[in-house]
């Protein structure tokens, strides 16, 4: 052990260094946000709650094509659709198992017409499970209470498509 | 009749001192996460209350309602016992501790002796908690925890005497007067900081927190406990870094005298002092909990065993000598 390394020992330089730097530390601002009280930015890729949206003119936009449903991974979307009285193809139901579910973003990408979105709500913690079934008037009304968020979202990031 | 108002006299007496001191361990609990995250830029429990202060009363409500779970396997009796052991030392201790000079529960003449005997016992709840969980990690941390412990305590007792040769007297309000002109953290600076280091590694804390090493021992002694139980290895625990910085505000800093004694300082009353030399070792205990890596075992061990206790012997002989050369003797 060198004469200096002995004395820095000693005297614990290093260990007074790191205090004095904690100390420092503690007066800088903080990096972490407030979390319930302000919320961090979120991309327009976020990939949160699930939402079905609709035409401007009040339609569904969902065509039952059920591309979702085969490209799920986790096999969380059920659907069935019939023909309604106008010849349009329209499900009849439409059921996302939310804890099935594992955020990947593949109906969304996989949707023809923009009908199932993945919103940027992430905060959407029940306590039951049985609150965590959607079924498609959930999913329908996520729509229209995003809708402006998501047409916005989706416009932001239409150049990455 | 008499003997009646007396044991209610001392019943409310005991309360007015144990009432305070839980309080303030669950304040103290607050403080340590927040200095932790404030030196880690977090902002810590700010949510419970003013500033989050409240935050371990509503942790400790939580606990409460938790389900007890013991072992099938474990020996019920000392399984149980072992919290209640830890948390029943842990307050015991506060008997002695005087405040000021008329406020002290027991003004026992062998008070430093008490906390000394008090604070070593403690281990046996840990021990008693690790055997009796009847499982591989609660049974490693405790014997980790016991070695630890009984070395350390060592080094303790070596300081201890260094500061009662300077005063003479095991009393602990004698110590804290003896400390009058000059508190003893300046003649006994380098007993001061041994006693600091020792102190973190008989309450485990960080750096020396190789009991509950979480990341080898899932959390050692406690990994078997739950609800209220838990709850109170915790606030034992506390309590006892609480009592260690209380001893060393008594040995080293002068206890309950202010600093100077002039005007401002000397009307703010005693309990307060000792209240904020109290705050002041514990910022310093939170403080290096946030900065300070664990050590390894055998790292702890030959600090204790090789560096600690000899130096300490070392210091006794240097104390001892100087105090005689310039008869400076306590009595003489």
């Amino acid at each position: 052990m060198s004469l200096i390394r002995f004395f820095k020992t000693i005297f614990m330089i290093d260990f007074l260094t790191g205090l004095i730097m904690a100390i420092k530390e503690i007066f800088k601002p903080k990096k972490t946000i407030n979390y319930p009280f302000e919320k961090g930015s979120i991309s327009p890729r976020a990939r949160g709650e699930h939402a079905l949206r609709r035409y401007p003119n009040g339609e569904e936009r969902c065509i039952a094509c059920k591309l979702c449903e085969a490209v799920c991974p986790a096999q969380a979307i059920t659907i069935e659709s019939s023909e309604r009285e106008d010849g349009s193809r329209k499900t009849t139901r439409y059921d996302i198992d939310m804890l099935k579910c594992i955020y990947c973003g593949l109906c969304e990408q996989s949707c023809p017409v923009d009908a199932i979105v993945q919103g940027p709500n992430f905060e959407f913690a029940t306590e039951t499970r049985e609150e965590l079934y959607y079924n498609k008037e959930k999913l329908l009304e996520n729509g229209d209470r995003w809708e402006n968020i998501l047409a916005a979202n989706i416009n932001a990031d239409s150049s990455h498509r | 009749m008499a003997e009646l108002f007396i044991f209610f006299e001392q019943i409310y007496r005991i309360l007015f001192l144990l009432i305070p001191v839980l309080v303030s361990v669950a304040m103290i609990v607050w403080l340590d996460r927040r200095v932790w995250a404030f030196v880690q830029k977090r902002r810590g429990p700010n949510v419970v209350g003013p500033f989050g202060l409240f935050q371990t009363l509503a942790d400790a409500l939580k606990y409460i309602f938790k389900e007890i779970i013991i072992p099938a396997s474990s020996n019920k009796i000392i399984f149980i016992l072992a919290p209640i052991v830890t948390m029943t030392l842990a307050l015991i201790a506060w008997a002695v501790i005087p405040f000021s000079e008329t406020f002290v529960l027991a003004d026992i003449n062998v008070g430093i002796l008490y906390l000394f005997a008090v604070s070593s016992l403690g281990v046996y709840g840990i021990i008693m908690g690790g055997w009796a969980s009847n499982s591989k990690y609660p049974f490693l941390g405790a014997i980790r925890s016991a070695a630890q412990m009984v070395s350390y305590e060592v080094s303790i007792g070596v300081i201890i005497i260094n500061v009662l040769l300077c005063v003479g007297s095991l009393n602990l309000s004698d110590i804290v007067l003896a400390q009058k002109d000059l508190w003893f953290v300046i003649p006994l600076f380098p007993m001061f900081i041994i006693f600091f280091i020792s102190a973190l590694a008989e309450t485990n804390r960080p750096p020396f927190d190789l009991p509950e090493a979480e990341a080898e021992l899932v959390a050692g002694y406690q990994t078997e406990y739950s609800g209220m139980m838990y709850a109170m290895f915790w606030l034992g625990e506390y309590a006892n870094i609480l009592l260690m910085c209380a001893m060393g505000s008594i040995l080293f800093l002068g206890g309950w005298l202010s600093p100077i004694d002039l005007f401002p300082f000397n009307v703010i009353p005693a309990p307060i002092w000792l209240i904020l030399k109290i705050l002041f070792l514990f910022i310093l205990f939170a403080l290096i909990k946030a900065i300070v890596p664990r050590y390894r075992y055998d790292q702890l061990m030959k600090l204790g065993w090789k560096i600690f206790l000899p130096f300490s012997l070392i210091y006794v002989v240097l104390t001892a000598s100087f105090l005689m050369y310039f008869d400076l003797l306590p009595g003489n």
